[in-house]
């Protein structure tokens, strides 16, 4: 079957090609015959895509070690669930996970507008197979996912036990979703710079995936944090790694996007810098996809360098060059039609929470790439660390969720300072009153950003509550209806507008758990045996005793030997029991002993969490093996060639001997305030950007209405 | 061989489906509301934008005298696209009767 | 003030930020980052971050701490390195790893929890072609 998918891609690659030339010459000869038979390619090229995709996803769970993909990345013992997602974890089958995605974003935005922007859909088509055509390229020309062994293994080397987490299972397939759907509003843009349709017809085609495609890079990174939390044995969750920063900078440009959209739907100002503002965010996106791989840049992240990175950055300069050039070519065509009225007006604060997300944008880029930078200039690589990211991103950071509350209240073209006075007089009150408690009952002087950030949420989230609060109560006045009702109402037939408050509470609460676990955040690395206790902020720990589990990992990631431990945990009258442990995998590495090598493979920290809406403790443990490590070389000495179940018995043994009398292990503990808010508000944000993207029933159901409307008028007036 | 064999079919497959429209040149001329669609999009959107400057005045977005004049405007726009509307669905644009 | 030479000052008000926005940002980078150095360029008393082998059986737990060598990725020149705080799961004798701190007395002292290290080999690629 091989072969099959081998001949999807160049039928696939033939295909884009065709889409881009048809669709080109029905755009410049207007012949709609072309331009349908090039949006039908692009049908055709989804088709493929997913074929060949169904065709490598099936030899991943039959473990077909033909293929040198499936060899490299699965194995047999790899859990079902985790043989499934091996795929995108090797970056032959993530290029095609990419170029699937493309093709079936292409063929819904195509779908949906194949009977408007007759004009700027052709080119936008070209765009889309030209992004398709490449990665294909890619594939067909070196990185070919169904390359086959001739010599099959009879084993394969297994999935990287780091990615072995459900976070993971979804995190990589939401962050190339989200990078992949912005190529839909990049190429319509493009398309409507080509043809000159500057107006906004291309941004209310494609707002709603460009909405779609920042809520699933935002989950996606998201999940990654949650990934580094829970299972990377540290207790953080965003540690400026060149690939989390990369993930981040399309994300910021595209937040500026979606907001300066709306500037040119309502205005028609900053057509350029809209223009511009997508652009960037696609080149970020090819970027992001870049650097996972590339291996230019130290990461943790870097699974071995790339082969591709050349053909990469060719791309990404070629986008770069032509969008530029395409963009300078149209500068008369983007002029404004309207001038900015007031530098207190909503448009005004749009800018300015654009300049500071592409500056944020900026001082992230410019720290992810200063390794290259400095080699440039100095010639010596130095790198910049995270106290860095930290000192320049917080204010910028506090400056936005500022923003965030002020942008909602404030009226379009110009305020007067009435109206600002009625609208910001209860969300100050509330900051306010916050401010006050907190330096009254609480410690949030000892860090003055946090404290800052604390006021600045409750400003947003009684900005945004007023919002919904005025909404309704002017909805009542109209219609009479409950408060319940009402506020359901109104959100509903005005999704956008309140989907995205929504967001904005969202992001507000999510900032206010990073505010509170950075700065008050207790830790405490220790070295306990069985019977020791101590204090972590609040609660007292206490090791009761070790553990050791064989092939039972209760994660489900196939791990051969666990050894943990059961911590009794006291924290006033509460008391409750963590159970952290250490999963050991076996290596196939033959320099190893036959038993040593199921104790020196990968190892990775199973954390333990008490979840908590006013904090989080978090405790991992790292078993120390000294005291096996004489009976470990005994037995490889002893049972090197002894049969399998012989060699369980011995490793049971091992095992046993490590929970009966067990060294002092390494234990981390952490007491993280509020840090659940994170996860919180970032679901509320997403559930924000979901209501905003939907579409509104009451919209289509009001077509029909209207035409029935209309034919009974004409009807009655005939009679 | 399957490799070969592969190629040659999904490649008619897709030559099939591509060269349809080809074949019958002018059809999706005929077919081809574009237009009449294009114009309803932009009606709901002008809708839209109608309610929406409506509720920004009742939620104090805008000042009654802008909202005054944003208003005008976007009535005046949506007035344009009707008539264009009704011209191409082949209805008097005085009365809304088909003609 | 007449609107175009008002808008012209709004410019250049936005230009000046942007410009000493962008000095600060280039002057604190340089300020606080950090040389990437293998264990044969380091000098003593300043901060580096150090690139590296560890040393095969040189790993030793000290406490609460760690002590292990590190050398260049090619060749034989290594140093010893004290070190603090979580030890990534990856990290193995004979793997690459990073790490930030200052040579003292001849001896790396590592930042707590700075330490990084590469993912194994066994899930690359291009080492298993080779």
């Amino acid at each position: 079957m091989a072969g099959v998918g081998s001949a999807c891609l160049v039928v696939g690659l033939l295909t884009a090609l065709y889409a881009v030339f048809a669709s080109i010459r029905g755009a410049r000869s207007g012949r709609r015959e072309w331009v349908t038979s090039g949006r039908r390619a692009m049908y055709c090229l989804a088709a493929l895509c997913v074929g060949a995709f169904a065709l490598l996803e099936a030899a991943f769970l039959r473990s077909d070690f033909s293929y040198a993909l499936v060899a490299e990345g699965s194995s047999t013992d790899t859990p079902t669930f985790y043989k499934v997602t091996a795929l995108w974890a090797t970056q032959d089958g993530s290029l095609l996970l990419w170029a699937t995605l493309l093709s079936l974003f292409s063929t819904a935005v195509l779908f949906f507008t194949r009977r408007s922007l007759r004009d700027i859909a052709p080119w936008a088509t070209a765009v889309l197979g030209v992004v398709a055509a490449f990665f294909l390229l890619l594939m067909v020309g070196w990185e070919n996912p169904f390359d086959t062994l001739a010599m099959p293994p009879q084993e394969g080397a297994g999935l990287n036990p780091l990615l072995r987490h459900p976070a993971m299972m979804i995190h990589p397939p939401m962050l190339y979703t989200g990078y992949v759907g912005f190529a839909i509003p990049f190429a319509f843009a493009i398309g409507a710079l080509v043809a000159r349709q500057t107006g906004a017809d291309w941004i209310r085609a494609t707002r709603r995936f460009a909405l779609i495609a920042w809520t699933f890079l935002g989950t996606g990174i998201m999940l990654g944090a949650l990934w580094s939390y829970t299972e990377l044995g540290w207790g953080g969750y965003w540690a400026w790694d060149p690939v989390e920063n990369a993930s981040l900078m399309p994300w910021l440009v595209g937040t500026a996007f979606l907001h300066s959209i709306m500037v040119q739907e309502k205005r028609g100002m900053l057509k350029i810098w809209n223009a511009s503002l997508i652009c960037a965010t696609f080149v970020l996106a090819l970027l992001g996809t870049f650097l996972v791989r590339s291996g230019i840049l130290d990461s943790i992240h870097a699974f071995g360098a790339s082969t591709i990175g050349v053909q990469m950055l060719i791309f990404i300069a070629s986008v770069i060059a032509l969008s530029a050039g395409l963009i300078v070519a149209r500068l008369p065509d983007l002029r404004s039609e309207a001038r900015l009225d007031s530098l207190l007006s909503r448009e005004a604060f749009f800018l300015l929470n654009n300049l500071v997300l592409v500056g944020l944008c900026l001082v992230i880029m410019w720290g992810t790439f200063f390794p290259l930078i400095s080699e440039a200039i100095t010639g010596t690589e130095a790198t910049v660390g995270p106290p860095w990211f930290n000192r320049l991103t917080t204010p910028l950071a506090l400056v936005l969720v500022l923003l965030t509350g002020i942008g909602p209240v404030l009226a379009w073209r110009r305020v007067t300072p009435s109206g600002l006075r009625r609208v910001l007089m209860v969300p100050v009150a509330a900051t306010a009153l916050v401010l006050v408690g907190l330096l009254a009952f609480t410690n949030a002087t000892d860090s003055v950003p946090s404290l800052i950030m604390f006021c600045f949420v409750a400003f947003v989230l009684s900005a945004v509550a007023q919002e919904f609060w005025r909404g309704a109560a002017a909805r009542r006045v109209m219609t009479g209806e409950s408060w319940p009702r009402a506020l359901g109402r109104l959100a509903g037939r005005n999704r956008r507008r309140y989907g995205g408050f929504l967001v904005h509470a969202g992001i507000a609460i999510l900032f206010l758990g990073v505010a509170a676990s950075s700065a008050f955040l207790e830790q405490r690395d220790v070295r306990l045996s069985p019977g020791d206790t101590v204090k972590v902020g609040d609660y007292t720990v206490t090791y009761r005793n070790a553990t050791a589990r064989l092939g039972g990992d209760t994660s489900g990631t196939g791990a051969p030997i666990s050894l943990g431990a059961v911590m009794d945990v006291r924290r006033g009258d509460q008391t409750f029991t963590l159970r952290p442990s250490r999963n050991y995998y076996s290596t196939g590495d033959p320099s190893k002993g036959a038993i040593s090598r199921f104790f020196e493979g990968e190892a990775t920290s199973e954390v333990d969490v008490r979840w908590g809406a006013r904090r989080d403790f978090w405790l991992a443990v790292r078993p120390d093996l000294v005291s096996l490590e004489e009976p470990i070389a005994r037995a490889d000495r002893r049972f090197a060639d002894s049969p399998g179940q012989v060699q369980a018995i011995v490793i049971r043994t091992l095992a046993e001997l490590y929970r009966q009398d067990p060294p002092p292990a390494a234990f981390r503990a952490i007491v993280s305030p509020l840090v659940t808010w994170i996860w919180i508000g970032g679901a509320i944000a997403v559930l924000g950007a979901l209501v905003a993207a939907w579409p509104s029933p009451e919209a289509r159901l009001r077509r029909v209405r209207s035409l029935y409307a209309a034919r009974l008028g004409r009807e009655l007036s005939r009679a | 061989m399957e490799y070969a064999i592969a190629l040659i079919v999904l490649a008619v497959l897709v030559a099939v489906v591509v060269a349809g429209p080809l074949r019958r040149p002018g059809e999706e001329e005929r077919r081809d509301e574009s237009r009449i669609d294009e114009l309803r999009a932009a009606k709901e959107a002008k809708y839209r934008e109608i309610r929406d400057a409506e509720l920004d005045r009742e939620m104090g977005k805008l000042s009654r005298e802008d909202w005054r004049s944003v208003d005008r405007d976007l009535r005046g726009e949506a007035i344009t696209i009707l008539r264009e509307l009704d011209l191409l669905e082949g209805r008097s644009p005085e009365t809304g009767r088909p003609v | 003030m007449d609107p175009s030479r008002k808008r012209k000052l709004r410019l250049v008000v936005a230009l000046g930020v942007a410009v000493c926005l962008a000095a600060a940002l280039v002057y604190t980078s340089f300020s606080a980052s950090s040389e990437a150095a293998q264990p044969s360029e380091l000098r003593e008393g300043q901060s580096y971050e150090l690139t590296g082998k560890v040393v095969a059986d040189s790993v030793d737990r000290d406490g609460e701490g760690l002590r292990f060598r590190v050398r260049d990725r090619e060749g034989t020149h290594s140093v010893p390195v004290v070190y603090a705080g979580v030890v990534p799961d990856p990290f193995r004798e004979g793997r690459e790893v990073i790490v930030s701190g200052e040579l003292k007395q001849g001896t790396f002292v590592a930042e707590r929890d700075s330490l990084v290290t590469k993912c194994p080999s066994k899930f690359t690629k291009d080492e298993q072609n080779s």
